[in-house]
């Protein structure tokens, strides 16, 4: 009676649990879109309903060059994973090390436009609709890179100290697939805040 | 009817050593449970925090309702009944109904679908404890809420917290915020353990496990994971905000900056509707597996049900605004939001039809577990029914904000969920404790609560048409409401006796009760293959998979499920 059950080899037990990383990101992705489309959404809907100055047509330039630093990041992350893959640490030390210069590059842009905000345009999060919702959107995303920069820089210590090896390149993909997230969601930022409302 | 059958292997247990098997320290068996990161002993721990914040939530219920008792009754200030209903909602929905329904996803999910552990068992403990410090903070404002120089008072907002009420001009002290953090820090809790459900279900399945040979268990968990995902960030974003408008000045919700009190309804909405599903689907997945089981028939219409649970899931996100048709929306609006909550009602009729399918021309055993189910079946339809009603914006205008409301929605909490609930523990108690739940005193439950339930909640709705409001503390005799709200607090006395006969059950059959064995149900689904309670390692022999009955096929070599699937 007892034959009828079939036993599993044991390294079928679970056949898809080397995609857990992976699969478990792109939920996390997911419910952090969640979260970002409600401040996209009220961002949105309170666009030119401040009833007090300044607008954004006012205070905002464009930040070109913080921008084309986050999204060239996104591409050394990818060289680095690439050469990590491959077994090439030192290459990968280096885009790795490009990546996260990138991205505390696009955060002290960030400083700075705030800085010039604050103490030119007199903008803070109370003095209008619009400074609530901007700097509410912008530093949520600003958070998230900067919490992505600190896994950078774990990584990147990690390297230096000689422990990031070729058979981990799976786990810092993971991780990849989050800073490319925080990327995308400034296309929707930057389009939204600094191009259709403004 | 437990028939002793020998076809189930046994597995002989694993030698325990002669230091571990002795009576240890409660010290240790404490630390234990707290570093542990089994989904067995998570899954225990979440539905006792539940029961415990139920039997908290339901004691503040019975004080509201012996406040409503009778007329101009003065049991308690209104300014402490705010504060119950307050608390009373916020505690059954966030800390006493999602951490049963995590509970039960937790132990039997990686059980149903052959796996070892959870896919993340150490994000699965982190989520365990952060919503259950979310409660505690959310309990702690009744000691610190006006800080801790004074005497504290709890949330009294609601437990939708409508602005303006929770601006800093109208909401003085901190006890709007520890509801806020409370529900921020539990939410955090809740997508980690959405995340982990969700990755579990898509990676960690055992051998010819497929995702069409899944338990029905197993995919309505995993709608709701999905569901918990997309819609409880909404809710974390509006906390986000509102934490924003009170600390920082901002004006998100201040109409007298621009802002918008209706977006904030719009903001918890999102996450509010889609939370029933993430409750109520749960529920419908310990139905699907209880009826088929105690009906002796495989479920009726498997494929028609997935498709069902997940257009549940989608239509669930789309139907929000039917909870603000009295704050005068466009007619767009009110026509869109109509059609949608009309359209859910379709899929959730076609689940309603393929329960009664199961049942039809089976060998049904009335066990407590089953009765239940049958309970669950008759009232969930009246509660669709009501919410159908309510569903037309021309009825809500009228209803709306009543005891009709409140009525319809404890229809589908306590009438639906929570009978579901028990009967899932009827089920499911053998696995966990190796022992038989009493079924003599389980009828006693059974009857007193769905007594009780019946007189609570059959008559709340007249007072609702009678035109009586939810949340007033008191109401002015000769309205014609008196004898109603009598008859409906005296329901709840048969009601708490019915949750002390199931308390009483749960603990003497843990000390005394039968014993069980693997499969004292003759059960089809993978858990039912290893032993009660299960060991650490769940299996210590998987089966490969090859229909959705696996352990039917084991037991009915000559006539497997496979062949016909």
């Amino acid at each position: 009676m007892a034959s009828a059950t079939i036993a599993a080899p044991h390294h079928d037990l679970a056949p898809l649990a080397h995609l857990r990383g992976k699969i478990g990101m792109w939920c996390l992705i997911v419910a952090e879109s969640a979260i970002f489309s409600i401040f996209v959404v009220a961002y949105l809907y309170y666009a030119g309903k401040s009833i007090s100055g300044p607008t954004p047509a006012q205070v905002l330039d464009v930040p070109y060059f913080a921008s084309i630093c986050l999204f060239s990041s996104s591409a050394t992350i990818v060289l680095a994973e690439k050469a990590l893959h491959i077994g090439n640490i030192k290459r990968f030390a280096v885009c790795w090390f490009l990546t996260l210069a990138l991205g505390v590059i696009f955060l002290v842009e960030t400083g700075r436009e705030w800085y010039k905000l604050i103490y030119h345009d007199g903008l803070t999060i109370s003095t209008n609709l619009f400074g609530t919702t901007y700097y509410s959107l912008v530093g949520l995303h600003a958070f998230h890179v900067t919490v992505g920069a600190i896994g950078l820089t774990i990584v990147m210590l990690l390297t230096l100290f000689g422990a990031v090896k070729q058979e981990h390149s799976a786990r810092v993909s993971v991780f990849a697939m989050y800073w490319h997230f925080v990327d995308a969601v400034w296309v929707v930022v930057l389009s939204v805040v600094y191009f259709i409302t403004r | 009817m437990a028939e002793a059958r020998p076809i189930v292997p046994a597995f002989p247990p694993v030698a325990v050593p002669a230091e571990v098997a002795g009576r240890r320290p409660f010290v240790q068996v404490l630390h234990d449970w707290i570093v542990t990161v089994d989904h067995k002993r998570l899954g225990i721990m979440y539905f006792s925090y539940g029961i415990v914040m139920l039997v908290i939530g339901g004691v503040e219920a019975s004080i509201m309702r012996a406040q409503l008792a009778v007329a101009n009754n003065h049991l308690v200030s209104p300014e402490t009944f705010n504060r119950l209903f307050t608390m009373h909602g916020t505690t059954m929905i966030f800390f006493a109904a999602m951490p049963i329904v995590f509970g039960f996803a937790n132990y039997f999910v990686p059980l149903m679908v052959g796996a070892r552990d959870m896919a993340f068992p150490r994000l699965n403990a982190w989520g365990f404890w952060m919503t259950a410090c979310g409660g505690i903070l959310l309990y702690f404002s009744f000691v610190g809420g006006f800080g801790l120089y004074g005497a504290g008072s709890a949330p009294d907002v609601g437990w939708f917290a409508y602005a303006p009420l929770t601006s800093p001009a109208f909401s003085v002290g901190h006890s709007t915020d520890y509801w806020i953090i409370g529900l921020l820090v539990s939410g955090f809790g809740s997508i980690a353990t959405g995340l982990n459900i969700m990755t579990t279900l898509l990676c960690m399945r055992g051998p010819g496990m497929t995702l069409g040979r899944m338990p029905l268990f197993a995919w309505m968990n995993g709608v709701t994971a999905f569901l918990v995902l997309v819609a409880i960030g909404p809710l974390t974003a509006a906390q986000i905000m509102l934490l924003i408008d009170r600390y920082l000045g901002g004006h998100f919700f201040d109409t007298q900056a621009g802002g918008s009190a209706v977006i904030w309804m719009h903001f918890f909405w999102i996450f509010g509707h889609p939370e029933v599903y993430i409750l109520v689907l749960p529920a419908f997945a310990i139905v699907s597996e209880v009826i088929p089981v105690f009906s002796r028939k495989p479920i009726f219409g498997y494929n028609i049900m997935v498709a069902a649970t997940i257009a549940i899931g989608f239509i669930s996100l789309s139907v929000w605004a039917h909870h603000m048709f009295t704050i005068g929306m466009t007619s767009y609006a009110n026509a869109f939001f109509v059609a949608s909550t009309a359209a859910i009602a379709v899929p959730t009729g076609i689940k309603i039809f393929n329960w009664l399918g199961t049942m039809w021309g089976g060998k049904i055993r009335y066990s407590v577990a089953m009765m239940f189910c049958i309970a669950f079946l008759c009232q969930f339809l009246i509660a669709g029914l009501t919410g159908i009603m309510l569903a037309a914006a021309p009825f809500d205008w009228q209803l709306g904000n009543s005891y009709f409301v409140v009525a319809h929605f404890h229809y589908v909490i306590l009438g639906g969920i929570v009978m579901a609930v028990f009967s899932g523990v009827y089920y499911w108690y053998p696995k966990v404790t190796g022992k038989l739940l009493s079924e003599s005193i389980g009828k006693w439950h059974f009857w007193l609560f769905v007594i009780g339930f019946h007189l609570t909640f059959d008559f709340m709705h007249i007072p609702g048409l009678l035109g009586m409001p939810r949340r007033i503390y008191t109401y002015e005799a000769a309205r014609g409401w008196e004898m109603w709200n009598l008859i409906v607090s005296i329901g709840v006395v048969f009601q708490i006796l019915g949750v002390l006969a199931w308390v009483y059950n749960v603990l003497r059959s843990h000390f005394k009760g039968e014993i069980a064995g693997n499969d004292p149900w003759d059960a089809w689904t993978l858990e039912w293959t290893t032993t009660s309670p299960p060991p650490d390692y769940n299996f210590a022999h998987l089966p490969v998979v090859r229909s959705r009955r696996p352990l039917w096929d084991i037991k009915h070599p000559e006539d497997p499920d496979w062949k016909y699937e």
